[in-house]
């Protein structure tokens, strides 16, 4: 059994960060701020590796098999006789995994940043607020109780609606924070309701005793669960389609994706650290938790991951292909590949071989959280030179930056699935765990990986040639060591990861799965994935009419595409006109300012309505006697003629 | 005679209290500053007293009862008020009747210990006067303002109108029952038609005082007008207050009349909190903005007790001891900010970041707490009472009440922006508050911190239920 002590310091340095640095950085560490965190945060990921190195190697594996170890475990509330709340840490292979990848891409992001936001007047407070993040995160995965992980989840929403917000003097900034905020608090209140569900019929929080009793099929805990019924769904399914909710909104799936592009406002390290390796993933991960009771008891809850997770990934690929700031192609290729873990979970099952997905999505989780936060803090260095998120403005650049270009195309190369590159090993695995367990995801996730090429090489294309660079005086250079480290160093993790025996680590059950390499299977999606690249390279490489006159050929597709499938449009379309109509003013007013004017913070037709209440709070005494008699009178009535 | 002194232990305490203060009025020339200092200690003795020699039992025939769960809720309320002497010294020092502010808020207090503590129709309705109308003086002790007395007027002919209903319920329970015992009354009550309307009545006299829709209108006016000592006063001692006394009435007096008070709190509690919500999200006025985010709060409270189990009584307790530091420190900002320079507009917030950061942060705490967002104690406060709730397998209820909770973080939020973000060139000037406020604003933001983090407050109040 490992020490806890040094367990319990993975989170709680970064923790010791953002006190201080939040309390007293403003004053004493205006300038040393950045290396405080960053070394405080290197302890931490120093200590994740021991512990991924001790679990893996040393003590996890008892008779060949990874078992869940609880360090530490405090008895923290009893809320009623059955039902206490306990405040854990858990080792298992995923949640050790997730801690080497939340400390080493926040320290990553931690590094990069001394370069990136050197001169900023808040510095300190970025730090602080990078501490806090990492903190929640890093609380997240190690919760050994639905309720802790609860907690942690909407203290990662907290720390993530302050870094997206970070630039307040931004409108869109303020507003894409407050964005992400709601929409992802509306899709916990389906996680919270689900939890309460799952609680009620176990009686209990905790992780463990939940799974047992979930997938035991004598348990009367389960049977219960599965015998009441709402509206012809068992409340179990509901219970974990709710939970579900609530990972698709962290997770940006569709339909609560909204929030993802807006995100982008934040400072582009943040984008690397909160969309591509840690935040977002926290669905996949939720799921992953819960894994054995949707693969054992709800399969329709798990169909539903599946078909979400696939449709989610097929549209944001689309929409990626049409998209002109860089950073919004990143943000829907992550909500794409997100897409990929979460059906590679959707048409997994337990055990042995069956339980391919599951381990291809932790695989693919893994890679994608190195090549995808290397694009973010790449796409950060680009900005960071030409002072523009515009692929217009681009071009050429593979002169003036060149181990942004290498390191760029080593995490295109990655994302595309090309061999040896990370994100082929992971994409393969997903690809094979789709073909034997549902064939309509499985060309879905063909077609998809096919567009993913094409678009991030498009991407890629359109920044580093295309035209000729323009670029008057040469002002500044790449950005200095500390932003260059952390790109090599990526690199180096998506082009390598791949070559890691995942399966070795992590499966479903714990017990090393064989991955075996299939040539035939591969071909399609390689060729199909080079086709991409190809026309990309045919499109992109030289600035030409080409893209623009397929665009003017498919208009309406690509109109369509381009503003995201007016998603959001619909989102306004359905909160402003239909509810409007149909519910009625009272409800538009809701609606404009909880929906709506949560995201504008306008307000100029409520007015006439507010003014009409207002008017009930007229300031005279007898009007409130005559409202209270009404209201005694009214309630009388009622409980005693009507409602008895 | 030694069980008097006992079980009374809390009144007499207060009550001796009282007469110093009274003779400090008649003798003294001491300066406020002195007069106050040693206001707060007697009040900081009053609360720790509340810890020791405590026994249960009833006294008068049942007029008058105690148990270690009304000795707790008693404390709470003592606690609360020697915050206020604390957080609101900088107004008070500079009142000319500062000894008489005291006085009559003791006198409320009182008021409010007889009436956790009744066992009678009569004594309750007696107590909830004495509780009431020396709060309609506070409210005037802004003694040049014209709005202070128009709030003090308001709230004393409301409050005259709602005891005159409650007196004619009490009537018509004892004409239907023959009694007005607390401990006989249950067993006589059968749900007749006139007895439904009695409970009607009374029910509205609680409803009054805890400002539940629509019997809430004179709410946003006092509260506006008073002094915000007296507003803070208002919104939680007295809240709290008539909250645990309605709790405990209708668990145990109206017991059997639970599926008719059930589905009353439903009702008002999913009006309350959309009422009270609607309201916040336009109010510019800091004191009216808490007034209505206070009004939302008590819907939610009403989700808690709607249970009608343990976990409600206990969750209730566990909210109250919360929105005391909550709210508290909120009007304690409010009030040192308005005290030094007159602003009271959420507009006049703006940047007051650059200036007072202290300040802000215990705000913050403040509004993230009320709005319920994690690790602050209103997250757990409202996750047990929607727990409580929840037990009553109603979702519909739960659902709409976790709406609520999402909305009205939008308001909460709103403030936190215009402190923290927004960008203002004259923002208030750098503000140093005395001692004893930033005193009362430490106890605060650490009870919002810790009253959710260390689990054993809440084992002790689930034992004391």
């Amino acid at each position: 059994m490992p020490n806890a002590t040094y367990i319990l310091l993975i989170p709680l340095l970064p923790l010791a960060g953002f006190l201080l640095l939040g309390l007293f950085g403003r004053k004493y560490f205006k300038n040393t701020s950045g290396l405080i965190a960053t070394c405080l945060l290197l302890i931490s990921a120093a200590l994740a590796l021991y512990t991924a190195y001790g679990y893996f190697f040393e003590y996890g594996k008892v008779d060949g098999i990874y078992k869940q170890l609880i360090p530490l475990q405090i008895h923290w509330l009893e809320f009623s006789p059955g039902v206490s709340i306990n405040m854990g840490i858990v080792l298992d292979p995923i949640s050790v995994m997730m801690l080497v990848v939340v400390t080493f891409v926040s320290l990553m992001v931690h590094i990069y940043s001394l370069g990136y936001m050197k001169g900023d007047e808040r510095f300190p407070t970025y730090y602080a607020f990078l501490g806090l993040f990492t903190f929640s995160m890093l609380g997240l995965v190690v919760s050994s109780n639905i309720f802790q992980i609860y907690i942690f989840w909407e203290l990662v929403g907290v720390s993530s609606f302050l870094l997206i917000g970070y630039y307040y003097d931004k409108p869109s900034a303020v507003a894409a924070c407050k964005k992400a905020f709601i929409v992802t608090r509306f899709a916990d209140v389906g996680f919270l309701i689900g939890i309460l569900i799952l609680s009620f019929y176990t009686g209990t929080l905790d992780f463990n005793t939940l799974i047992q009793k979930l997938t035991n099929a004598g348990s009367p805990e389960l049977q219960h669960a599965m015998a009441a019924s709402f509206l012809g769904v068992s409340a179990l399914t509901w219970g974990l389609v709710l939970v579900f909710i609530g990972g698709a909104g962290k997770s940006a799936m569709f339909p609560l994706h909204i929030w993802l592009p807006d995100a982008m406002e934040g400072p582009t390290p943040v984008s690397a650290l909160i969309h591509a390796a840690t935040m977002v993933v926290a669905g996949v991960f939720l799921v992953a938790r819960l894994f054995p009771v949707f693969a054992i008891s709800a399969p329709q809850a798990l169909n539903l991951v599946g078909y979400v997770g696939a449709f989610s990934a097929f549209i944001a690929a689309i929409i990626a292909c049409t998209q002109t700031d860089i950073k919004r192609v990143l943000a829907f290729s992550t909500m794409s590949q997100i897409g990929f873990m979460m059906f590679a979970l959707g048409v997994s099952g337990t055990g042995g071989e069956n339980g391919l997905g599951y381990t291809a999505s932790m695989f693919h989780l893994f890679t994608h959280a190195m090549f995808k936060a290397l694009l973010f803090l790449g796409a950060g260095a680009v900005i960071h030179f030409i002072h523009s998120n515009d692929m217009k403005d681009m071009g050429g650049l593979r002169k003036y930056l060149p181990i942004t270009h290498i390191s760029f195309l080593i995490a295109c190369l990655a994302i595309a699935g090309v061999p040896p590159f990370a994100g082929f090993f992971s994409k393969e695995e997903i690809l094979l765990a789709a073909y034997r367990h549902n064939m309509a995801i499985y060309y879905v996730a063909l077609v998809t990986s096919g567009l993913t090429a094409f678009y991030m090489f498009r991407l890629y294309f359109s920044i580093f040639w295309n035209k000729e660079a323009n670029i008057h005086e040469p002002h500044h250079g790449e950005g200095g060591f500390a932003m260059m480290l952390p790109l090599v160093l990526l690199a180096v993790g998506a082009a390598g990861a791949g070559f890691i025996p995942f399966g070795k680590f992590v499966s479903s059950d714990g017990a090393a799965l064989e991955s075996e390499f299939h040539l035939q299977f591969s071909i399609a999606p390689v060729v199909l994935g080079l086709i991409g690249i190809f026309t990309a390279m045919w499109l992109y490489k030289k600035q030409n009419d080409k893209p623009d006159r397929i665009a003017a050929a498919l208009s309406g597709l690509y109109k369509a595409a381009y503003h995201k499938f007016y998603i959001d449009e619909l989102y306004i379309f359905i909160t402003k006109k239909i509810i409007f109509n149909l519910i009625g003013r009272p409800a538009a007013w809701f609606d404009k300012n909880v929906v709506d004017g949560m995201v504008n913070l306008t307000g100029n037709t409520t007015t006439a309505i507010s003014e009409r209440i207002k008017g009930l709070q007229s300031g005279k005494v007898q009007q409130y006697a005559m409202y209270f008699m009404a209201g005694v009178i009214g309630i009388a009535v009622l409980f005693i003629y009507i409602w008895k | 005679m030694n069980e008097y002194l006992t079980i009374m232990k809390s009144e007499l305490v207060l009550t001796a209290i009282l007469f110093l203060l009274l003779f400090v009025k008649l003798g003294s020339r001491w300066k406020n500053e002195s007069t106050l200092l040693m206001i707060q200690l007697l009040l900081l003795l009053n609360f720790l007293s509340g810890f020791f020699f405590n026994q249960n039992g009833s006294l008068f025939g049942g007029m008058f009862h105690t148990s270690a769960l009304i000795v707790f809720q008693k404390n709470i309320l003592s606690l609360a008020v020697y915050l206020i002497s604390l957080l609101f010294a900088d107004w008070l020092k500079k009142h000319e009747h500062l000894t008489e502010f005291f006085i009559l808020m003791l006198s409320a207090l009182l008021g409010m210990f007889f009436l956790l503590s009744s066992g009678n129709l009569l004594m309750f309705f007696l107590s909830l006067e004495l509780a009431t109308i020396p709060v309609a003086a506070m409210a005037n002790f802004d003694l040049d303002k014209k709005i202070s007395s128009e709030s003090a007027m308001k709230m004393i002919l409301s409050s005259a109108f709602s005891s005159g209903i409650l007196l004619f319920g009490i009537s018509l329970i004892y004409g239907a029952t023959g009694t007005i015992s607390f401990a006989e009354l249950p067993a006589l009550l059968n749900g007749s038609p006139l007895q439904i309307l009695a409970f009607v009545f009374l029910f509205t006299a609680f409803a009054f005082k805890l400002s539940i829709v629509p019997f809430h209108f004179w709410t946003a006016d006092v509260y506006e007008g008073a002094p915000m000592a007296t507003t803070a006063f208002l919104s939680v001692v007295s809240k709290g207050s008539v909250a645990f006394i309605f709790i405990s009435t209708l668990y145990t007096v109206f017991k059997p009349m639970d599926a008719i008070w059930y589905n009353m709190l439903m009702i008002l509690s999913i009006a309350t909190m959309i009422m009270g919500n609607l309201f916040a999200l336009r109010q510019q006025s800091i004191k009216r903005f808490l007034a209505f985010s206070s009004i939302a709060q008590v819907g939610f409270i009403l989700v808690g007790i709607s249970s009608n189990s343990p976990e409600g009584l206990s969750s209730v307790i566990y909210f109250v001891l919360i929105y005391v530091f909550s709210n508290l420190a909120a009007f304690g900002v409010a009030a040192v900010i308005s005290s030094r320079t007159g602003k009271e507009r959420i507009d006049d917030y703006k940047g007051l970041y650059q200036t007072n950061p202290f300040l802000c942060w215990v705000m913050a705490l403040a509004l993230f707490s009320l709005a319920g967002i994690p690790p602050t104690a209103g997250f757990f406060g409202k996750l047990f009472l929607l727990t409580a709730g929840a037990s009553r397998a109603n979702y519909l209820f739960i659902g709409i009440a976790a709406l609520n909770m999402i909305v009205s973080l939008y308001y909460y939020l709103r403030v936190i922006r215009s402190m923290f973000m927004e960008k203002n060139e004259t923002p208030i000037g750098k503000i140093k508050p005395d001692m004893s406020t930033t005193l009362g604003l430490i106890i605060c933001s650490a009870g919002v911190v810790l009253v959710g983090l260390l689990s054993w407050i809440y084992d002790y109040i689930v034992k004391l239920v």
